[in-house]
C-alpha cells in the first residue's frame, strides 16, 4: 500500500514547527506504524535529511515512551493500544495520515514528534510511592490481600506514564495518571498510612506542572492504551477531599 | 593481573552471612561525604540507586530515556523467583541455587548464586511492601507458578506484566530519594566514557540527549547497571535502544569482559514476518505453563501448512508431534530455554517447520482451554493473547500461536567479583551487565531476581568494602586531566561519525552486523563458521568508519547519531563475542559448537572449560588476551545436564 504522511517537523523547542508532507510507498500490511517510520527515516538519511525524531523504545506496549497523535488521536485509532503496536494494516491505501506530538502544556516538545514528560516523574517523586526503605519488609504472605482488592490496584497500577491522557484531554489534565498512582496505592493496605499526604501532595504538584483541571469528559479513558478507568479518578477525588478536611499535615 | 573473584571462606550457606558480619561499615556522616554514580535505570539500576540514597549516600544516576520507568526491565512479563516455599512442593534456598547452577550448565560461580537464592525471600517482601501488586489466591496470600527447568512452583507474577511492576515499585522508591534530595537524577542522558584517575573509576562523560552537550561528572564510585547486549544481533526482544555501549567503554578502560559469547536465544517469540521488521517480540515462557509445543509429524503437512493447503487444526492428533514431551518427558513443555530453543531449530531444519517462512512452530493452547475454560487462560495470559493478536492479525485463542527463538538476554558481561567490581577499583557492574550468576544459560524468571538481588540487598553491602577506604578522598574537580581527556576523546568520535558523510545508514551497518552474528555466532557455532564471522565483521566495521553516513550535528537532540555511537560499539562487541565463542571448545548451555554434541544434546568439557573466560582489551587491532577464573565446584557435583 501506500500512504502520505504529514509530519509535524520542529528544530527544537525555540524555533516554530510546521507540517511536512512525505510520500511513502510499498508499505506492507505487517509492518508496525514506527516501522514505517523507520522506513522513511532510512530514505530521509539516504538523502542527506533530518530523519523524524520520536520517542519509542520497548516497542512492545509496555515502556510508555512512544507517543505522538496520529490523526488527531493519542496513539492513533486503535483502541487499547500504544502506537508502537499500531500496525500499517489499519490505515487504507492512498490514504494522507497525520502525525504531530502531543500537545500539553506539561508536555512542551523538543524536537519533531519528542515531547518532556518530566512532569510526571516529579509528580511521583512528590508523594506516589510508598515509603519502605530496603529492608523493612515483614514476609511477604503477613498481611493478606484479598484478591478482587489486589485485582483492583493491579488495574490501576498498569498504567505506563504514556501521557495520552493528558493529551486526548481538552483541558490537558493529568487526572487519570495521577489517579492510577493514588488509587494503586490507596487500595492496598500498604499504602495506606501515607494516603491523605499522597493525594495532597501528588495533586498540589500536577497543578504545579500546569496541567489543566478535570471536567469529565472521559477521553482520557477513550484514549488509553491500556484501559485505565476514570473510576479511578472518582477515587482520587475522595481521597483528596477526605485529606483536605481530615489530614493532620499539609503538604510543604 | 590475576583474577581473584574474592570469595569469602566458611561453608557455601554460610559465605554470604559470614560476610555481612565482617565487611567494613561506612558511618553516616561519611556517608553524605561519599558521591556514587549509578548508570542505567532497570531494576537493578533504580534498585541501587534507591537503596544506596536511603542509605545516605549521594546519588546521580543517569538512563538514556526520558524517564527512569521506560528502561527494557519493565517489558519482562513471566515473573520472579524466590524460594520462599510458600506452596510446600519441597523448595528451598538450596533447591534454587542448585537449579540456577544445574540451569546455567555448571558454569557459574557457585558462590554468587547461592547469594542470589538466599536473597531471593528479602526481595519479594520488600516488593510487596512497596506495593507491588502480585497476583493473589482468594485467601489474600500469594500465588506462585511454575517456570521452565524448575520442577516447583516459585515464580511469584503480577499478571504477564511482572517486570513492569517490579521496576515501578524500584522507580517510585527512587523518586522517593529523588523528591527528598538524595539522589539526583539525570534523564535522556547517556554514558559515552568512563574517567579513570590513579587506577580507579572517578567519573564518567554524559551526553545530554537534548541539547547534546557533554558533561562530565565526578564519583568516588560508578556502578554500571545498563542491561544486556542483545542487540548486537540487530533482532532481539531487547528495546531499540537497549545497547552494550557503558559496559564496551568499561572494557576498553581497563575492566575485564566475561564470556561474552554466552548469548541467550529464547524459545517463544512472534516468527520475524519482513526485512523491515525492527525487533522480534517475546511471548513469555509462563505460557508454555499450559501451550502445547508441536509441529507436524510429516514433512508434507508441515509443507502443506506453509503453502496454505492446510490449517494447524486439520492435523489430526496422531500426526502431531509434540516433540519437547517426546523428547524430555520429565520437563516436558517446560524444558529450559536453551534446550527447547534447539530442539524448535532441529524441527524447522528438518522441513517440518510452519509459517509462511518455515521458521516457526506451534504453541498451542487448544487441550487447556478444554481443561480449563476460556475464561481462565484469559484471566493468566490476556494481555499476552492480545498483544499477539495486535502483531499477527490472528486469534491464538482458536489458532495456535505461531513462535520460533529469538535472541533475548545475553549472561556474559563485565567479569565481576564476589562484591560485583570489576577488574578496574571503583567500577561496579549490576544485574544483566555484569556475568556473574547464570552461566552458560538463565533460567526464566531469573533475571528479575538477579537485577534486584543485586541492587537491594547485595551492592549496600559490598560497597561498603570498597567506600570505607576513601572516606578522605574528596571530590575530584571535574577540571582534571583524566576527565578533560576523556571528553575530548568522545568528542573527538562524535565529530569523526558526523565527519565520514559516506553511503551507507548507520541501520544498514546494524543490519548488516546482525545477520553475522545470528548466522555464525547464533543458534549453532562451528570453529570455521567463527573464523570467517571473524573476518567479516573486520571488514564490515573498518567499512563502516569509511562509508557511515551520519545526519545532523552533534549539539543537537540527534537519534541518528545516539544510533550509530551505539552500532560503532556493536561493531566491535560482535568480533570479541565471536573469538570467545571460537576458543570455547565445547558446548555449554545456549552456547551451542556444533562439534561438540551427543545425541543432538550439548557436550561439555569440564575438565578443559569450567572456567570463565575473562578478556582483557589490548587495542582494537590487536587480540584481546583472555584470563581464566577457574570455577571451583565444592558443594555441587558437576554432572551432565538432563532434563529427560
Amino acid at each position: 500500500m501506500n500512504v502520505k504522511l504529514r509530519v509535524w517537523r520542529q528544530r527544537n523547542a525555540q524555533e516554530q514547527g510546521k507540517l511536512v508532507d512525505y510520500a511513502i510507498n510499498d508499505v506492507s500490511p505487517n509492518m508496525s506504524f514506527l516501522e514505517m517510520i523507520d522506513v522513511l527515516n532510512e530514505s530521509l538519511v539516504a538523502k542527506g535529511e533530518a530523519p523524524i525524531a520520536f520517542d519509542h523504545d520497548c516497542r512492545e506496549g509496555i515502556c510508555g515512551m512512544c507517543s505522538m497523535y496520529i490523526n488527531g488521536r493519542a496513539h492513533g485509532p486503535q483502541k487499547l493500544s500504544t502506537t508502537c503496536q499500531l500496525y500499517m494494516r489499519n490505515f487504507s491505501d492512498g490514504e494522507t495520515i497525520t502525525i504531530e506530538p502531543f500537545r500539553a502544556k506539561g508536555f512542551p516538545v523538543l524536537r519533531d514528534l519528542v515531547v518532556d514528560r518530566s512532569a510526571f516523574d516529579r509528580i511521583i517523586a512528590a508523594g506516589g510511592f510508598i515509603s519502605a526503605s530496603t529492608g523493612q519488609a515483614q514476609d511477604a504472605n503477613a498481611i493478606p490481600i484479598a484478591k478482587a482488592q489486589a485485582d483492583m490496584a493491579m488495574d490501576a497500577a498498569a498504567c505506563i506514564g504514556c501521557g495520552a491522557c493528558v493529551a486526548a484531554c481538552k483541558n490537558a489534565s493529568a487526572m487519570l495518571f495521577v489517579s492510577a498512582k493514588v488509587s494503586h496505592l490507596a487500595l492496598l493496605p500498604q499504602g495506606d498510612p501515607e494516603r491523605k499526604r499522597r493525594a495532597l501532595a501528588m495533586v498540589a504538584q500536577m497543578d504545579a506542572e500546569g496541567f489543566g483541571s478535570c471536567t469529565n469528559t472521559y477521553a482520557c479513558e477513550a484514549e488509553c492504551p491500556k484501559g485505565i478507568s476514570v473510576a479511578n479518578i472518582a477515587r482520587l477525588n475522595r481521597e483528596y477531599l477526605n485529606a483536605a478536611i481530615a489530614s493532620e499535615e499539609m503538604p510543604k | 593481573m590475576s583474577l581473584d573473584a574474592k570469595i569469602p571462606g566458611g561453608q557455601l550457606a554460610d559465605k554470604w552471612t559470614t560476610y555481612k558480619n565482617n565487611v567494613k561499615l561506612v558511618n553516616p556522616s561519611n556517608k553524605r561525604k561519599l558521591e556514587i554514580i549509578v548508570v542505567g535505570t532497570g531494576l537493578a539500576g533504580a534498585s541501587a540507586a534507591a537503596t544506596l540514597g536511603e542509605l545516605g549516600y549521594k546519588v546521580k544516576v543517569f538512563c538514556f530515556q526520558d524517564s527512569p520507568r521506560r528502561a527494557h526491565s519493565i517489558a519482562a512479563q513471566g515473573g520472579i523467583n524466590a524460594a520462599k516455599n510458600y506452596k510446600n512442593d519441597g523448595d528451598s534456598v538450596y533447591r534454587l541455587f542448585y537449579d540456577t547452577i544445574k540451569g546455567g550448565d555448571f558454569r557459574a560461580r557457585e558462590a554468587n548464586v547461592h547469594r542470589l537464592a538466599e536473597v531471593s525471600v528479602n526481595i519479594i517482601d520488600q516488593c510487596v511492601a512497596q506495593g507491588v501488586p502480585f497476583a493473589r489466591e482468594y485467601g489474600g496470600l500469594l500465588d506462585n507458578r511454575s517456570f521452565g527447568g524448575a520442577q516447583v512452583s516459585r515464580t511469584f507474577y503480577a499478571r504477564g506484566q511482572t517486570g513492569q511492576q517490579l521496576l515501578i515499585g524500584a522507580y517510585q522508591a527512587l523518586e522517593r530519594q529523588v523528591g527528598l534530595g538524595n539522589v539526583q537524577q539525570f534523564s535522556r542522558h547517556e554514558m559515552l566514557d568512563i574517567v579513570n584517575i590513579d587506577g580507579k573509576a572517578r567519573g564518567i562523560i554524559a551526553r545530554d540527549l537534548v541539547t547534546g552537550k557533554l558533561e562530565r561528572h565526578f564519583g568516588h564510585a560508578v556502578l554500571l547497571c545498563t542491561g544486556g547486549y542483545g542487540n548486537v544481533f540487530y533482532l532481539s526482544t531487547n528495546a531499540m535502544g537497549s545497547n552494550v555501549t557503558a559496559a564496551w567503554k568499561a572494557y576498553k578502560r581497563g575492566a575485564y569482559f566475561g564470556n561474552p559469547c554466552y548469548t541467550q536465544i529464547h524459545p517463544t517469540c512472534i516468527p520475524v514476518s519482513g526485512d523491515y521488521q525492527s525487533k522480534l517480540t517475546l511471548m513469555s515462557e509462563s505460557l508454555r505453563n499450559d501451550g502445547r509445543v508441536w509441529v507436524p509429524k510429516s514433512k508434507e503437512d508441515a509443507q502443506a501448512i506453509r503453502e496454505g493447503r492446510k490449517k494447524p487444526t486439520d492435523i489430526a492428533e496422531e500426526d502431531r508431534d509434540y516433540y519437547l514431551e517426546r523428547k524430555y518427558p520429565s520437563y516436558g513443555n517446560l524444558a529450559p530455554r536453551d534446550i527447547s530453543s534447539r530442539a524448535a531449530k532441529e524441527a524447522c531444519d528438518d522441513g517440518r517447520g510452519v509459517g509462511e517462512s518455515g521458521l516457526a512452530v506451534y504453541l498451542d493452547f487448544a487441550d487447556a482451554i478444554k481443561r480449563l475454560g476460556k475464561h481462565v487462560i484469559e484471566e493468566r495470559y490476556g494481555n499476552l493473547f492480545e498483544m499477539y493478536a495486535h502483531i499477527t492479525a490472528e486469534d491464538p485463542y482458536t489458532v495456535p500461536m505461531r513462535i520460533y527463538p529469538a535472541v533475548h538476554y545475553t549472561m556474559g558481561g563485565l567479569w565481576v567479583d564476589y562484591d560485583l567490581m570489576t577488574t578496574v577499583p571503583g567500577l561496579y557492574a549490576l544485574g544483566e551487565a555484569n556475568f556473574s550468576d547464570h552461566g552458560a544459560n538463565r533460567l526464566g524468571a531469573s533475571a528479575l531476581m538477579q537485577g534486584l538481588a543485586d541492587g537491594y540487598f547485595v551492592i549496600p553491602y559490598t560497597i561498603g568494602a570498597y567506600l570505607s577506604g576513601e572516606i578522605f578522598t574528596k571530590a575530584i574537580p571535574t577540571d582534571h586531566p583524566a576527565f578533560e581527556e576523556a571528553e575530548k576523546h568522545v568528542q573527538d568520535t562524535l565529530n569523526t561519525l558526523l565527519s565520514i558523510q559516506g553511503n551507507k545508514s548507520v541501520d544498514q551497518y546494524h543490519k548488516e552486523l546482525g545477520k553475522i552474528m545470528w548466522d555464525y555466532c547464533g543458534m549453532a557455532r562451528t570453529a570455521e563458521g567463527l573464523l570467517k564471522a571473524r573476518d567479516m565483521v573486520r571488514k564490515l566495521r573498518a567499512e563502516f568508519w569509511q562509508n557511515v553516513r551520519v545526519t545532523g550535528k552533534a549539539d543537537e537532540l540527534n537519534q541518528d547519531l545516539e544510533k550509530a555511537m551505539r552500532v560503532a560499539d556493536f561493531l566491535e562487541l560482535g568480533e570479541l563475542m565471536i573469538v570467545d565463542a571460537y576458543e570455547r571448545n565445547e558446548s555449554c548451555g545456549g552456547h551451542f559448537r556444533v562439534e561438540y554434541q551427543e545425541e543432538g544434546e550439548a557436550k561439555r568439557n569440564d575438565d578443559q572449560y569450567a572456567y570463565v573466560a575473562a578478556w582483557e582489551f589490548r587495542g582494537i587491532d590487536n587480540d584481546p588476551v583472555m584470563h581464566k577464573e577457574e570455577l571451583k565446584y565444592e558443594t555441587v557435583k558437576l554432572a551432565t545436564r538432563s532434563y529427560k
